[in-house]
């Protein structure tokens, strides 16, 4: 099971438990809904047991087989949705989001400082360019596994590569203290006591 | 200024507690078994009357699309589908719905599918959202728990309960027959339409595919009935709107304000102003990465809401503002929506799979200056090649962005190609 070079694959007692949960989901005879539920729980599987999350092919015919699904049609989404990875990944796994808003605000420096990362730390840091990940008011913004960290620029990301290198585990979100997506040195809107909800109104 | 109290996502930031406790005390679950006792029809029309329109981007009326929903059952269930896959450039909104107000999208959810015959509603995030779908999972099972869903939902007799399925990173799977596909298994390419999904959806069945944003507006309307909510704004584009502002200003920010408000003053209200000040600006994609970008000129004046946009030659898509300042390379800008649409592109239909690479290639030559001057005639070309000729408007959303900037901003293209001309026609000459 530590082999990253599997020709096997088994889910184990952690996964099996939630198996059942995810196919009641969906409506009876419509298991194949289960498909990319069951390839991220294969995906977590790997990364908790080997620190590598990915799909390896082996997993794919053992998810087929689950839902009564052609191998087929597996592998098709397996190789269709980029969040499940054909190889493995590092333990730390970079996706620095480059698309626009995050490039206008300087992503190629958040670029760089993983590209150095994973060139001198690739046994721990690996990398990939994301399509826009939907955070775009805090940009530039890095994906780290399953984490999103916000308002970067290229000396905070290196710092934060750095923290990760030592061990520790670096608190997600904006990393210049800001409150989540409301403007830089305070919010513009909302101050009123919102817990005395007008529900009078004019109707 | 929209006030306050008339601004219905009250705790976008996360400043207040995000979980049922939190949401009741902000006046969500309040009376809901009274709105459904008003019924299905009533609950439609006070939608309809609100003017509500989508708010994922194409600005459909949202009470008239319930309305094609079958009023009796052919032996199919009815489905409620939630488009929660953001992935539109500039575009976060849903994100700080789901996350700090999840208790919104879940009471709207009920709603929406009591009004459309549903027993179930599935939510479709982004697989990249994995905390926002922790907080959303987490307020389901709190409403099942609190008898709010499930076999006897709010004490209407209404059995309704929701499954939320997470994406795998792809931008088509936000266009919503795709993501039925998706839903189903399957890889997300768009379906032929019609059958439409109200006659044909997920599984076959009837299905409504409505906005994150559009379903956590429903049950705020009906407690404040239409006439509050479409007071506010313009006519035809009325009430509320998350604006997500990006790029080049001071303080970019998601913030809740009234549609019809000029872009300019959001900007400066909100978001700092522009970097460098108004003077400074260059160019506003007011939409998502899809619709044209307006010039200053156009941004002087031009108000935020879907038929000023329109008329001004854009859209205001999912109301992401994504601004940039003087400073900005407009090719290279582009050139990455070009690339974005290329990775994006599902592949199953020729203009698009083989235009976006031609677009993306072109594009990229074009930010260098490497290419001729005919070439950019020929690129508008292709776009308009690409423009409604697909299954889904994946194709149309790659043109506009170029179309945009070369309505604008041609003279921009061909400087650089006269640039690149002349710094490198003597080394050849000397060859």
């Amino acid at each position: 099971m530590n082999d990253m070079t599997t020709e096997t694959f088994s889910f184990d007692d952690v996964s099996e438990a939630k198996i059942p949960g995810i196919i009641a989901k969906y409506p009876a005879g419509r298991q194949a809904s289960a498909v990319m539920p069951l390839l991220d729980l294969v995906q977590r599987q790997m990364a908790r047991l080997t620190d590598h999350a990915w799909v390896p092919r082996a997993a794919m015919d053992v998810v087929a087989d689950r839902l009564a699904m052609p191998r087929m049609r597996v592998y098709e989404v397996a190789t269709f949705y980029t969040m499940f990875h054909l190889k493995p990944v590092q333990k730390f796994h970079l996706q620095v989001c480059t698309t626009t808003p995050c490039w206008l605000r300087g992503s190629d420096a958040v670029l760089d400082a993983c590209r150095h990362a994973v060139a001198t730390h690739g046994d721990m840091f690996s990398m990939e360019e994301l399509e826009c990940v939907g955070a775009c008011v805090n940009a530039p913004v890095l994906v780290i596994n399953d984490d999103y960290y916000e308002d970067l620029d290229g000396a905070r990301t290196e710092a934060l590569l750095e923290a990760f290198r030592r061990g520790d585990a670096p608190k997600p979100g904006s990393t210049i203290g800001r409150q989540n997506s409301a403007p830089e040195g305070g919010r513009t809107t909302l101050f009123a006591d919102v817990t005395k909800h007008d529900t009078g109104a004019d109707s | 200024m929209l006030s306050d109290k008339d601004r219905i996502f009250t705790n976008l930031y996360g400043i207040h507690d995000w979980r049922l406790a939190g949401a009741r005390a902000r006046g969500d679950w309040d009376g809901t078994a009274d709105i459904l006792a008003r019924g299905r029809d009533a609950i439609i029309e006070e939608v309809k009357a609100s003017g509500l329109r989508g708010r994922g981007g194409a600005g459909f009326p949202t009470g008239l699309k319930w309305s094609f929903m079958p009023k009796a059952s052919d032996g199919r269930p009815s489905y409620l589908v939630v488009n929660a896959d953001e992935s539109e450039p500039g575009t976060c909104k849903d994100r700080d719905i789901i996350r700090h107000d999840p208790h919104k999208l879940v009471e709207g959810c009920l709603i929406a599918s009591f009004a459309m015959g549903a027993h179930q509603a599935f939510i479709y995030i982004r697989g990249e959202y994995y905390n926002e779908y922790l907080h959303l999972q987490a307020a389901v099972d709190e409403a099942r728990e609190a008898g709010l869903i499930g076999p006897d939902a709010c004490g209407s007799g209404w059995a309704f309960d929701i499954t939320i399925h997470r994406g795998g990173g792809a931008y088509i799977c936000g266009e919503e027959s795709a993501l039925l596909e998706s839903l189903e298994g399957k890889k997300g390419l768009p379906r032929m339409k019609p059958p439409f999904p109200a006659a044909m959806g997920v599984y076959g069945c009837p299905t409504t595919v409505n906005n994150v944003e559009s379903i956590s507006c429903v049950s705020t309307i009906l407690r404040r009935g239409a006439g509050w909510f479409s007071a506010l704004g313009r006519p035809k584009n009325s009430g509320t709107k998350l604006y997500c502002i990006s790029g080049h200003v001071n303080k970019p920010c998601t913030v809740e304000d009234e549609l019809g408000l000029p872009l300019r003053d959001l900007i400066e209200r909100h978001a700092g102003g522009v970097r460098g000040g108004w003077d400074n600006l260059l160019a506003v994609i007011p939409g998502g990465s899809s619709v044209p970008m307006i010039p200053k000129s156009v941004c002087d004046n031009v108000l935020m809401d879907f038929d000023s946009l329109r008329e001004a030659g854009s859209s205001l898509g999912t109301a992401a503002v994504i601004v940039m300042d003087k400073s900005t390379d407009l090719i290279r800008a582009i050139a990455r929506i070009s690339a974005f649409y290329k990775h994006e592109s599902c592949g199953q239909c020729t203009p698009c799979r083989e235009g976006t690479g031609w677009l993306m290639r072109m594009m990229n030559r074009m930010s260098e200056g490497r290419a001729e001057f005919a070439e950019i005639d020929l690129m508008e070309q292709i776009t308009k090649q690409l423009e409604g000729h697909t299954i889904c408007m994946l194709a149309d959303a790659a043109a506009w962005p170029i179309q945009g900037l070369l309505r604008h901003f041609r003279p921009v293209v061909e400087q650089r190609i006269a640039d690149y001309k002349a710094r490198t026609a003597p080394k050849i000459a000397a060859e």
